[in-house]
C-alpha cells in the first residue's frame, strides 16, 4: 500500500522545501533571459533605471486587464472585448471631463470633483457593459465568444460615435496623474510604499505559518521562510530604489519651479520614484489575489472552472457568477482606460486597439489554462511584464515592426505548449 | 404511525422524448435504508437527482415530513438538509480535499474571508474517522485515487448534518475493505435517524444493508418490497424481467 497513516519523511529538495512553484520559477527565469539579452544587444540601455521606469508604466494598462481575464478563462470563458471597452470607457471619461460636466452640468473646467466623477462614471460603465455581457453569457447561454466578438465591433464604435472620432483632451491635469510620468510618488513616498508593502508581505507570511501551527499542521523549516522572507523584501525595496535612481531632467525641475513662480536652487534633484499607476496596479493585484485564494467568490470561480456541473451541484449559482466575473473584467478596462488616457493625456480613437489579444496572452503566458479551473493573478502580471519587455526590447534594437509583432505571436504559442508538455510532465493537470 | 421522511409520488421527467423517470412514487422513513435497484439506464440516478435538485421534474410532488416542498436547485435540496453523493462524485477536480468538502459552505473567518486552515483542520478530523490512511490533504483531488476521491464525496455529504442522505453507487470505486468502513457508516447513520437512499448495483449490498428495495425498468417502478420478504433472486427477478415476485414470468 502506498499511502499509510505514519507521515514519511521524504528527503526533499531545495525548492520543494521553499514551496515555491517551479511554473512561476520558469517565468522568472525566462523574464530574466529576456532582460539580460536585450540589455547586452542594445549595449547597456535595457537594464537602466529609466527604460524600467518606462517598461513597468507600459505594462500597468495590459497588466490590470490581464488580471481580470484570468478570472473570465478560469471559468472557461473568453473576453474579447476588453480592448473596444476600455476605449468605450476611456470615451465616456474624457467626455465627463472636457464636455458634459464642465459644460453640460455646469461645473465649469477645473472644478476638483471633475476627475472623481468622470472616473467613477468609467467604472460604472465598465462594470454595468461587463455584467451585461455576463448576463448574456450566463443566462442567455450565448457563448462568450460571440457575446464579446460582438461587444468588439459593438463598444469600439460607441466610443467613436461618442467623440465623433475626435481626440478628446487635454484630460484634466489631476486625471493625468494616473497616467505615469505625470504623477509619481517621489524618492520618500516611494520608500514609505515600499517599506510598508515588504512589511505588510513578511506579516503574511508570518500570520500564515502561525495560523498552521495553531491547527498543528507540518510547517516549512524557519529557514526556508527567512529565504522567502529575504527573496522578497529584496524585490520589492530593490525595485523601488531602481525607480528612485531614475532622476527627473533638470530642465523639467526648472520648468515646474518656473511654474510656481519659483527659482530652483542650486544643485536641487529629484527624483520619479513610483508612480501612481504602478501604485494601482499593485492594488489591483493585491486585492483581485485575496479575491482568487481567500474569499468565496474566488473559491466559485476556480470550482466552477475545474469542473461547472460540481459547482452546480454544491448549490454554486454558476450563472450569477458568470455575471460577477464579467462585471469585475469591466470595470479593470475602466481602471485601463483611466491609466492608459491619462498616458497619452487625451483620449484618441484608436486606443486599446488589439488589446485584447495582449491581455489574453499574457494571462495565457502567465499560466492560466484555456480548459479552465487553473491561473495566477501574479502569473498574468508577470506575463504582461515579459510580453512588453518583448516588443519594448525588440524596438530598442530596431527590429523591423512587422517581425516584432510575428516574434510575438511565436511566442504565445511557443509558451502555451511549453505549458501543456510540462503539465504532462508533472502530471499535474 | 411516524410520517415519511420523504414521499416522491407520481414523479415524471423526460429528455428529449425519453421518459426517464415515468409516474414513480418511492418513500423513505426516518432510520430507514432504501435501496434503488434497476439496470444501468433505469432512471434511478434521474430519480434521487430530482430530490436533490439537479433535475426540475415535470409533474409529481414531493413532501419532506409531510409538508410538500419545491426543489428548485440543490441549494434548495441541501436547506432540506438532503445530502447527496453522486455517482459521478461531483468535485472540482482542481481543487483539494478540504475545498472541495466545503464547497458552497466555506468557513469564514471574522472578516469574511475563506479560512483554509479551519477547513483544512475539520477535513482531517472527519477523514480519520472515514478513512485513516487518507494523507493526501494539499493536493487537488485529480492527483486522488478513485477509492480516495469516493471517500472526500462521502465526507462531503455526511459532515453537514444530513437528515436524509442520497448515495449513488457510492461503493463504485472502493475495495473491499472501504466497502466494508462504508457499509458501517451506513449503519451507524441509520441508527441516529437518518433516512438513506441506496442506489447500488450488488443485490447482496442491498440484501444486507437496506430494509426495502424498489426496483425501476425503463423508468418505471417494478415494485417496492420489503427486503426480509424476498430472496436475491425475488429481486434479480423484478431488475430483470420486471415481474414483482411471485408473478408467474
Ligand atoms: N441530462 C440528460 N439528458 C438526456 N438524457 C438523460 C439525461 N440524464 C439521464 N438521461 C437518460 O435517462 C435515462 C436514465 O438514466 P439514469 O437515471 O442515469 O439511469 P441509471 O442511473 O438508472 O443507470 C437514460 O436513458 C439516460 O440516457
Ligand atoms: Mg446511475
Amino acid at each position: 500500500m502506498s499511502d499509510i497513516a505514519v507521515p514519511t519523511a521524504k528527503p526533499r529538495s531545495f525548492l520543494e522545501t521553499l514551496e515555491i512553484d517551479l511554473r512561476l520559477l520558469g517565468m522568472v527565469g525566462a523574464f530574466i533571459v529576456i532582460c539580460l539579452y536585450f540589455h547586452f544587444d542594445t549595449g547597456g540601455r535595457f537594464l537602466t533605471p529609466r527604460n524600467i521606469f518606462n517598461l513597468t508604466i507600459q505594462t500597468v494598462s495590459v497588466a490590470i486587464m490581464a488580471t481580470g481575464m484570468v478570472f473570465i478563462i478560469v471559468t472557461r470563458h473568453i473576453d474579447l472585448s476588453v480592448g473596444a471597452l476600455l476605449a468605450t470607457c476611456s470615451a465616456v471619461m474624457a467626455m465627463m471631463q472636457t464636455q458634459w460636466l464642465p459644460q453640460t452640468l455646469g461645473l465649469g473646467l477645473g472644478h476638483p470633483l471633475i476627475p472623481w466623477l468622470a472616473i467613477l462614471t468609467g467604472l460604472v460603465t465598465g462594470a454595468v457593459v461587463g455584467a451585461f455581457h455576463g448576463y448574456l453569457v450566463g443566462y442567455l447561454m450565448i457563448p462568450a465568444f460571440i457575446v464579446t466578438l460582438g461587444g468588439l465591433l459593438v463598444w469600439r464604435n460607441v466610443a467613436w460615435y461618442l467623440t465623433s472620432g475626435q481626440t478628446i483632451g487635454p484630460l484634466d491635469p489631476t486625471f493625468r496623474q494616473f497616467g505615469g510620468i505625470n504623477g509619481t510618488l517621489g524618492q520618500t513616498g516611494s520608500w514609505v510604499v515600499g517599506i510598508l508593502c515588504t512589511l505588510a508581505a513578511l506579516a503574511a507570511l508570518w500570520n500564515a505559518r502561525r495560523n498552521k501551527a495553531r491547527h498543528g499542521f507540518p510547517v516549512k523549516p524557519l529557514w526556508a521562510e527567512g529565504v522567502l522572507a529575504a527573496v522578497i523584501g529584496i524585490a520589492i525595496l530593490g525595485f523601488v530604489a531602481i525607480l528612485n535612481a531614475y532622476q527627473v531632467p533638470e530642465r523639467v525641475l526648472a520648468r515646474n519651479f518656473a511654474a510656481r513662480g519659483e527659482e530652483m536652487p542650486e544643485g536641487f534633484t529629484a527624483a520619479y520614484g513610483l508612480p501612481i499607476s504602478v501604485l494601482v496596479l499593485i492594488f489591483v493585484a493585491i486585492g483581485m489575489t485575496l479575491i482568487a485564494r481567500r474569499t468565496r467568490l474566488g473559491r466559485y470561480i476556480f470550482a466552477t472552472g475545474g469542473n461547472p456541473d460540481a459547482a452546480e451541484l454544491s448549490g454554486i449559482n454558476t450563472r450569477l457568477l458568470t455575471v460577477k466575473v464579467f462585471a469585475l473584467m469591466g470595470a479593470l478596462c475602466a481602471l485601463s482606460a483611466v491609466v492608459a488616457s491619462a498616458r497619452l493625456s487625451n483620449h484618441s480613437n484608436d486606443i486599446g486597439t488589439l488589446d485584447e489579444l495582449r491581455v489574453i496572452a499574457a494571462a495565457v503566458i502567465g499560466g492560466t489554462a484555456l480548459a479552465g479551473g487553473l491561473g495566477t493573478i501574479h502569473g498574468a502580471i508577470l506575463g504582461a511584464l515579459i510580453m512588453q519587455s518583448l516588443q519594448s526590447g525588440m524596438a530598442m534594437v530596431n527590429v523591423d515592426a512587422p517581425l516584432q509583432n510575428i516574434v510575438v505571436g511565436a511566442v504565445l504559442v511557443a509558451a502555451v505548449l511549453i505549458d501543456i508538455i510540462y503539465r504532462r510532465r508533472t502530471g499535474a493537470k | 404511525m411516524t410520517t415519511p421522511l420523504v414521499e416522491m409520488n407520481d414523479i415524471c421527467i423526460s429528455f428529449g422524448g425519453v421518459h426517464a423517470v415515468d409516474h414513480v412514487s418511492v418513500d423513505l422513513m426516518p432510520g430507514e435504508v432504501v435501496g434503488l435497484l434497476g439496470h444501468n439506464g433505469a432512471g434511478k440516478s434521474t430519480l434521487i437527482k430530482i430530490l436533490s435538485g439537479a433535475y426540475q421534474k415535470d409533474s409529481g410532488d414531493i413532501t419532506i415530513n409531510g409538508k410538500k416542498v419545491e426543489i428548485n436547485n440543490p441549494r434548495d435540496a441541501r436547506a432540506l438538509n438532503i445530502e447527496t453523493i453522486y455517482q459521478t462524485l461531483a468535485l472540482a477536480d482542481n481543487l483539494d480535499a478540504a475545498s472541495n468538502l466545503f464547497l458552497g459552505r466555506e468557513l469564514v473567518t471574522a472578516f469574511g474571508f475563506v479560512d483554509e486552515d479551519a477547513m483544512e483542520a475539520e477535513t482531517r478530523k472527519i477523514m480519520a474517522r472515514l478513512n485513516p490512511n487518507f494523507q493526501k490533504f494539499s493536493e487537488p483531488v485529480s492527483a486522488l485515487s478513485g477509492g480516495q476521491r469516493q471517500s472526500v464525496a462521502i465526507a462531503r455529504a455526511v459532515y453537514f448534518d444530513a437528515k436524509i442522505l442520497i448515495m449513488d453507487e457510492p461503493t463504485a470505486a472502493l475495495g473491499p475493505h472501504e466497502t466494508q468502513m462504508v457499509s458501517e457508516l451506513i449503519q451507524q447513520l441509520k441508527a441516529e435517524g437518518i433516512g438513506i437512499f441506496l442506489i447500488s448495483h450488488d443485490i447482496h449490498d442491498v440484501m444486507e444493508l437496506c430494509d426495502r428495495a424498489s426496483v425501476m425498468k425503463n423508468g418505471k417502478l417494478v415494485g417496492t418490497v420489503d427486503v426480509k420478504d424476498v430472496t436475491d433472486d425475488d429481486l434479480l427477478g423484478m431488475i430483470i424481467l420486471g415481474k414483482q415476485p411471485g408473478q408467474a414470468a
